[in-house]
């Protein structure tokens, strides 16, 4: 069996995230930020570490603007969707995932303009192409940080300069790189950074958020949701200061508490480490595939400027059927078809067919990459 | 002074309250989160409890880190 969807959700995640979680639920289990009693104040305290793990991660100065939510997604329509005002211009790329495609579509839709710059085939951006498209009224540049189709790295530092010359914000959707690729909030000039966590932070499902830089005027922040928050309770007004006023209700404590020690263990393993392996296995792959007959390998073919995520399609077969074909025969779990990304496959010329996607992680070896590519390579001589 | 005289730090909420925590874990201040006393705040959190002693400490080293004291009171 080999696990190659990690692209969608990491697997297998290290012990020591399944401890926590455990022992959350065994040994603490009470709600967070309400009462004051000791179980209370330990459930806050892991939420309040976890914030200081992620903050760590992504060199972020200050744990309390680091606010969690569900995954990714809610943390880009929250500062799209919070932040965002008709008659603002936002710029996004070709290569975005409907995470951040359909919130923006549907503020477009509300009067907010939007300017898509169109990425090359390879999935890579020109920074010039975006300075040259910002205006007096433009407000945000959104993108993702790499591809979760072709793993190619956009120059997020670069357009993060450009971006504070022009007085402009720069949200980043890092969802398939925290943890697996460097990502510095400070260094990288990032004003918005969404993550989450059950991709290479190496935690479980339901967590993510969204770290806010020094620069965003908070005051101008509309939460999604309002609710209780444990703070200012003789008030019907929802607080107006971070983290509290984007995080309503209970948090998922136990599911935060696995975050904490996935985003620890990346830590002491070290981002280059990790870095290191995937770019090893990520270049056998391209490598390996590219030399079967039949196989097209999209993205810049380049490893040392994508993630350890990988795309093909192979001639005469659609992707549905080698992804089937893949898990019937050789036990290769993988993600075909649309990855929720039409406009970065429209980019690549490969919509709408899809592609056939190798995900990797850090728990992959070298060993599953070479059966990986034996596997293809026996489909793609039965096709022909 | 000596060291049953407490002083409470409210802050804004739990997490502020468990950032003060650490800060002054760090700075060797003794701490201990309580409930925020009823005759402060009908507020449903928690606050930062310190010695009196330590209260100019504290002040010092939550305004180093810029953490927000909403009230401060000796108890």
């Amino acid at each position: 069996m080999i696990y190659f969807d990690n692209a969608a959700t990491s697997w297998p995640k290290p012990p020591g995230v399944v401890e926590a979680m455990v022992h959350f639920l065994e040994a603490v289990g009470a709600n967070p930020g309400r009462a004051a009693h000791q179980r209370a104040i330990e459930s806050g305290r892991i939420v309040y570490d976890t914030r200081e793990a992620v903050a760590e991660l992504f060199n972020a100065p200050d744990p309390l603007r680091v606010v969690f939510g569900a995954n990714v997604t809610e943390a880009l329509n929250l500062a799209l969707r919070g932040y965002l005002r008709p008659g603002d211009h936002v710029i996004t790329s070709s290569m975005e995932h409907n995470s951040v495609m359909r919130p923006l579509r549907a503020l477009e839709r509300r009067g907010v303009d939007l300017t898509v710059i169109a990425c090359s085939p390879e999935g890579l951006l020109e920074p010039a192409d975006v300075e040259a498209a910002i205006r007096p009224n433009t407000a945000m540049i959104v993108l993702n940080h790499a591809s979760n189709v072709v793993g190619t790295v956009l120059p997020v530092g670069e357009v993060g300069r450009i971006a504070r010359n022009h007085d402009v914000l720069l949200l980043v959707d890092a969802a398939q790189t925290g943890g697996a690729y460097p990502c510095d909030v400070q260094g990288d000039e990032i004003d918005l950074l969404g993550f989450t966590g059950h991709k290479s932070l190496y935690g479980p499902m339901g967590t993510g958020g969204l770290i806010i830089g020094e620069r965003v005027d908070v005051d101008r922040l509309r939460p999604i949701t309002r609710g209780g928050t444990g703070s200012n309770s003789e008030l019907e007004k929802q607080p107006d200061f971070l983290p509290d006023m984007c995080e309503s209700g209970t948090p998922n404590v136990v599911g935060l508490a696995g975050l904490e020690a996935g985003v620890r263990w990346v830590l002491e393993r070290g981002v280059d480490e990790i870095r290191g392996h995937e770019v090893m296995m990520t270049e056998r792959l391209i490598e390996g595939l590219r030399a079967i007959d039949g196989v097209t390998v999209h993205g810049g073919l380049d490893a040392e400027y994508q993630t350890a995520t990988v795309s093909f399609n192979l001639a005469g077969m659609a992707s549905s059927e080698v992804g089937l074909r893949l898990d019937d025969d050789y036990g290769i779990m993988c993600r075909v078809g649309l990855h929720c990304a039409p406009a970065a496959h429209r980019t690549i010329g490969t919509f709408p067919d899809g592609t056939v996607r190798f995900g990797l992680s850090a728990f992959n070896t070298l060993e599953e990459v070479r059966k990986g590519i034996e596997a293809v390579r026996t489909l793609a001589e039965e096709g022909r | 002074m000596n060291d049953d005289q407490y002083t409470v730090v409210l802050v804004y909420s739990t997490s502020h309250a468990l950032r003060a925590e650490k800060v002054l874990a760090e700075m060797g201040i003794d701490c201990k989160l309580i409930p925020v006393p009823r005759q402060l705040s009908s507020d449903c959190g928690v606050c930062v409890r310190v010695r009196t002693a330590d209260r100019e400490a504290t002040e010092k080293a939550l305004n180093g880190v810029g953490l927000e004291i909403e009230g401060i009171h000796d108890v």
